[in-house]
């Protein structure tokens, strides 16, 4: 077994309680708890060696050479919220079972539970920082799914709409703060970068990356500010109020801080934002907590504020005070989570969850409500309980902390309000529902709950008290482990015990527990004087918000996306030159730069008569005719180019492929208005001239800046070194196509053929009209097939087809090859098209141009599975020389057959092209002819 | 030598920017046209610009780099491919939408004096 084990069984059990959901609500409930079981046992069989202080650690490689390794650790801390994931997860899902109603998906309810427990467990589990992070957006995806889970409601969607936002954006700044950690470390492993505190601490970007990482864990535990999402989660079914929102997923910000807290804490930075949040987010849910009537609101603002009570620990600058706050971590999970269960039992028996309504419920849950009474005392404060314990040590801890230098005397008192009010909410829970008077018009009459509805709050409640009896005994080690995984330095001394003497703290335990006595009693006025105050609608505030962010996010998208396309060209363009341009300044290649080559004569003009040419096709391109010989011209001498430059194949290819486009430019001609008006303004002409000039210098720039250097050719010596002896040809460049890089070419092939049959298909139901005349009103001539080219061409084909052969067949060793060929042959046979139009070659060639396109892939295709059949990898190909009688020695390579898949696929889809769009011109258009 | 092939790479990019950026879709096939071939040039001599030495092996004694011009023909069609592809797509929105604008409709921002002096040309 393996940490990562945990994972894998857990994920498993996401999808169990689908599965087993036919078979009843009580099998499907005990297999949905076989994988957090499991999990849990196994964690229980680590225990004594975590105890001892060995962490457990695991990798599992990933991408090795991208850094990425799984990795999964426990220590103390880890194992502390391991088994308060499970442990209480267990209980929630027995709770569950009986909390849902028979009609509704208990098994897509349980599957969110156990993926919400994967990803929970995954997070204090990880041993990798980018890991965690997964694991922590999970749960803020499983929570959304899980508060929305009554979906029909509005305020559940609401409510999850708003935790997801707020716990989201969270976790995007946490990503951020985790990436500039990793950074400065230069590791993304948790136990690398927790032993790395003092260099991230001296780290200049350690302001930000703490500020981001903060915002991630308050925004998770419901930190002032970000503490309004917490009571509208809790539109979600009881069992997740108890479970997520105040457990386990709201701690994982605490835990956060505590697993940083080795690397973070110690600067003054730390303990002010962290001590500072704690303590507002204390006063402020306390106090608030008092005025909820819903008794799940209660429990939210209570939640709230004993998370700020944790964080303020955390923030405090003492070794002891962090101690105190795993303390806190354990025992608020173990109260508050029965008080939930409590409040959705009351809930679920009574019909109503207001405190106005409630009361006297003693007379008929007497049980309940004194497990209910157990939990609010723990929550309370009072001696006997585990609540008491970690809040004695807390009030302790204020006393001690020097945070705020001469004003520090105001945390201690402040802390010790906060506790009057708690005291307050505490009562008022237990008053208010249990005694109080009679119920006032409940929708059902109450009574105990089903037996093992009430388990989970049994074993929670003897928690609290076992915890708060026999401290030591119960948590001892478990605490000890976590703090020394968390403080990571030998344990400052304290003591586990329900009496330390007549002190200052349990003297202000006790005017919290008698404070909160009188303002109870004393809560009608205060209720009047907070009546005053409008309450403000989180829900309203937040969705005006959102809306407020959707309406510039739209106008902003509005003004830069007007539709037009020339203006996103232009906008593009000016970023690309912002971008290109800047690397150039600093560019420096003086070093290593060689003189130009020596320039000829014919070179010159050339080169004039190119640039002569382009600028005649930009002066003349509203007279389209013209700008398409002009730009002839262009293409031409580029394949010129290529010839002086020794590159005979890409001459010949730029040769013919030139031919095939003016052809298709000029079919394409024949459709569009012969002439462009001109409607630039001169403004726009002069801003498109600017950025076309910039980007022309930019890439004239960067090819000098390169043409100009030596370079590394290892890869070109290696295919001109394996040309021969291992490709079977002396033409590398035709080689490196079919052979060195032939899966490239394969993928080429296949896209020239996908081009062609997306213009087939653009072109089958095209309703174009057939223009009958040119701009000038002169009709078209009605002699389309002229004899003397109809002849030359005729005769020529033979010659054209012949020379395209040859070409191919000596590509492997000589300039040419498939692509070559394919478009020889193509422009001779378009060649006929021309001369003597559709209806005359259509008959002669029975070829299917698909067909012939499939045909070639599928051959390119074959060729390179071949090479399996003889046991070697994708596309190995082979060669021999033969020596056959009277022809002489002659070469056999597979890369024939390749090439010819080539030539296939290539003359099949420069046919399609020209020959559909020719058609149209023919009396085989797609439309009716009425439009002419 | 260099500066003469990069200065004519320049002017092709410039010409083929500026065609992209008008308003009509068969300049902009011009223009797209035009800039493959300053592209291929630029992708070719990225192997350097080679006077002298032999393509094939066994004709000379140094050879030209066979990389680069792989890859640009590749390119070469690949691109005919592209633009046989845009040059049908503006038939069919022509078909379609009944002009040959760029965006489908008349820029929202032609001049007035223009508009008015259409036809004209």
């Amino acid at each position: 077994m393996s940490l990562f084990w945990i994972t894998a069984i857990l994920l498993i059990g996401v999808i169990i309680p689908v599965l087993t959901e036919r078979f009843g609500r009580t099998i499907n409930t005990i297999c949905t708890m076989l994988a957090p079981a499991i999990a849990l046992a196994y964690i229980i069989s680590l225990m004594p060696a975590v105890l001892a202080g060995e962490a457990v650690v695991e990798y599992l490689e990933w991408i090795p050479a991208a850094g990425l390794t799984l990795s999964m650790h426990l220590d103390g801390l880890a194992l502390m919220f391991s088994l308060l994931i499970l442990g209480i997860g267990l209980l929630i899902i027995l709770y569950a079972r009986y909390y849902l109603s028979e009609k509704e998906a208990i098994g897509r309810f349980f599957s969110y539970l156990i993926l919400f427990m994967t990803a929970m467990l995954s997070i204090v589990l990880s041993n990798n920082v980018l890991q965690m992070w997964m694991a922590w957006e999970v749960t803020s995806i499983s929570s959304f799914l899980l508060i929305s889970f009554w979906s029909s409601k509005s305020e559940s969607r609401k409510g999850a709409r708003m935790a997801l936002t707020v716990t989201g954006a969270g976790g995007l700044a946490l990503l951020a703060g985790l990436l500039i950690v990793a950074d400065i470390v230069g590791s993304y492993e948790l136990r690398t970068i927790l032993s790395s505190g003092d260099l991230i601490r001296e780290h200049a970007l350690y302001p930000v990356a703490l500020i981001l990482i903060l915002l991630g864990a308050f925004t998770k535990s419901a930190q002032f500010p970000f503490h309004f999402w917490l009571p509208h989660a809790m539109a979600a079914p009881t069992p997740v109020s108890a479970y997520l929102h105040s457990a386990t997923m709201v701690k994982a910000g605490i835990f956060l801080l505590a697993r940083f807290y080795p690397v973070l804490s110690g600067t003054e930075m730390w303990f002010l934002i962290v001590s500072m949040t704690g303590l507002t987010t204390l006063l402020l849910g306390a106090y608030i907590a008092l005025f909820k009537h819903d008794l799940k609101g209660l429990l939210a603002y209570s939640t709230i504020s004993h998370l700020g009570l944790i964080t303020l620990l955390l923030g405090l600058d003492t070794k002891l005070a962090a101690v105190a706050a795993l303390f806190h971590i354990m025992n608020h999970a173990v109260f508050k989570a029965s008080l939930f269960m409590a409040a959705g039992i009351i809930d679920h028996e009574s019909g109503t969850r207001d405190m106005r309504k409630l009361g006297g419920l003693w007379r008929f849950m007497p049980y309940t409500a004194t497990l209910a009474m157990v939990a609010a005392a723990s929550m309370a404060g009072v001696p006997l309980f585990n609540g008491f314990l970690s809040k004695e040590m807390f009030l302790a801890e204020t006393l001690h902390s020097s945070a705020l230098g001469f004003l520090s005397w105001v945390i201690p008192v402040l802390a010790t309000l906060a506790a009057i009010f708690a005291v307050a909410y505490s009562v008022r829970f237990i008053h208010d529902v249990f005694f109080n008077g009679e119920p006032k018009d409940l929708p059902k009459t109450p009574h105990e709950p089903p037996r093992y509805m009430k388990i989970p709050i049994e074993i929670l409640v003897a928690l609290c008290l076992l915890v708060g009896i026999f401290p030591n005994f119960m948590i001892g080690g478990l605490l000890g482990a976590a703090a020394s995984s968390v403080l990571m330095t030998d344990l400052p001394y304290y003591s586990l015990a329900i009496w330390h003497g007549f002190n200052l703290p349990l003297l202000m335990s006790i005017i919290a527990i008698a404070g909160g006595l009188v303002v109870y009693s004393y809560r009608r006025h205060l209720y009047r004087f907070q009546a005053q105050f409008k309450e403000p609608d989180e829900k309203l505030i937040f969705e005006g918000v959102i809306q407020r962010l959707v309406n510039y996010a739209t106008r902003l998208n509005d003004g830069l996306s007007n539709g037009s396309l020339q203006r996103y060209i232009a906008a593009l363009l000016s970023f690309a030159i912002v971008i290109t341009a800047i690397p150039l300044i600093n560019l420096n290649t003086a070093a290593t730069h060689f003189p130009d080559q020596a320039v000829s004569g014919v070179e010159i003009t050339a080169a004039i008569l190119l640039c002569l040419s382009a600028i005649a096709t930009v002066i003349y391109h509203r007279k389209r005719m013209v700008a398409l010989i002009t730009l002839s011209v262009v293409g031409l001498i580029a394949s010129i180019a290529f010839a002086r430059f020794s590159a005979p194949d890409l001459a010949l290819t730029q040769l013919s492929v030139e031919v095939v486009t003016v052809i298709l430019l000029m079919l394409a001609l024949f459709f569009l208005p012969q002439k462009t008006a001109a409607e630039s303004s001169p403004s726009r002409v002069v801003r498109d001239v600017s950025i076309a000039a910039a980007i022309g210098g930019l890439v004239a720039t960067i090819n000098y800046a390169f043409i100009t250097q030596p370079f590394d050719n290892s890869i070109s010596e290696f295919f001109l070194a394996n040309s021969k002896t291992g490709g079977g040809g002396t033409n590398a460049v035709n080689v490196i196509l079919v052979d060195f890089r032939g899966l490239d070419t394969l993928g080429e092939i296949l896209v020239l053929g996908i081009a062609a049959l997306g213009i087939f298909n653009l072109l089958a139901r095209v309703r174009l009209a057939m223009p009958s005349a040119n701009e000038n009103g002169l009709a078209w001539a009605q002699d389309r097939h002229p004899p003397i080219l109809a002849m030359i061409s005729q005769s020529l084909l033979p010659l054209a087809l012949l020379v395209s052969f040859y070409i191919f067949l000596r590509g492997h060793n000589m300039p040419g090859g498939g692509f070559i060929a394919g478009l020889i042959t193509a422009v001779a046979l378009i060649q006929q098209y021309i001369a003597h139009g559709v209806d005359w070659v259509k008959p002669l060639i029975k070829v299917d141009y698909q067909t012939l396109i499939s045909l070639g892939v599928l051959i390119a295709a074959l060729t390179g599975i071949a090479s399996w059949l003889f046991g070697r990898p994708f596309m190995t190909t082979w060669f021999d020389y033969f020596d056959i009688p009277l022809i002489g020695e002659i070469e056999l390579a597979s890369a024939l057959v390749f090439d010819l898949g080539v030539y296939l696929t290539v003359v099949g889809a420069t046919l399609l092209i020209l020959a559909s769009l020719g058609k149209l011109t023919s009396v085989h258009r797609p439309t009716a002819t009425a439009e002419e | 030598m260099e500066t003469v092939y990069v200065i004519c790479v320049g002017v092709l990019t410039s010409c083929g920017i500026f065609l992209c950026l008008r308003g009509r879709t068969f300049s902009v096939v011009v223009g797209l046209t035009m800039l493959s071939y300053a592209v291929n040039l630029f992708l070719f001599s990225s192997g350097r610009l080679n006077l002298k030495d032999a393509a094939i092996l066994g004709m000379g004694e140094s050879y030209a780099d066979p990389l680069p011009q792989a890859l640009t023909l590749t390119a070469i069609v690949i691109g005919f491919a592209m633009i046989a592809f845009v040059v049908i797509l503006a038939l069919r929105a022509r078909a379609d939408l009944g002009n040959d604008f760029v965006d489908g409709t008349e820029p929202p921002d032609t001049d007035k004096l223009l508009k008015s002096n259409r036809g004209k040309v």
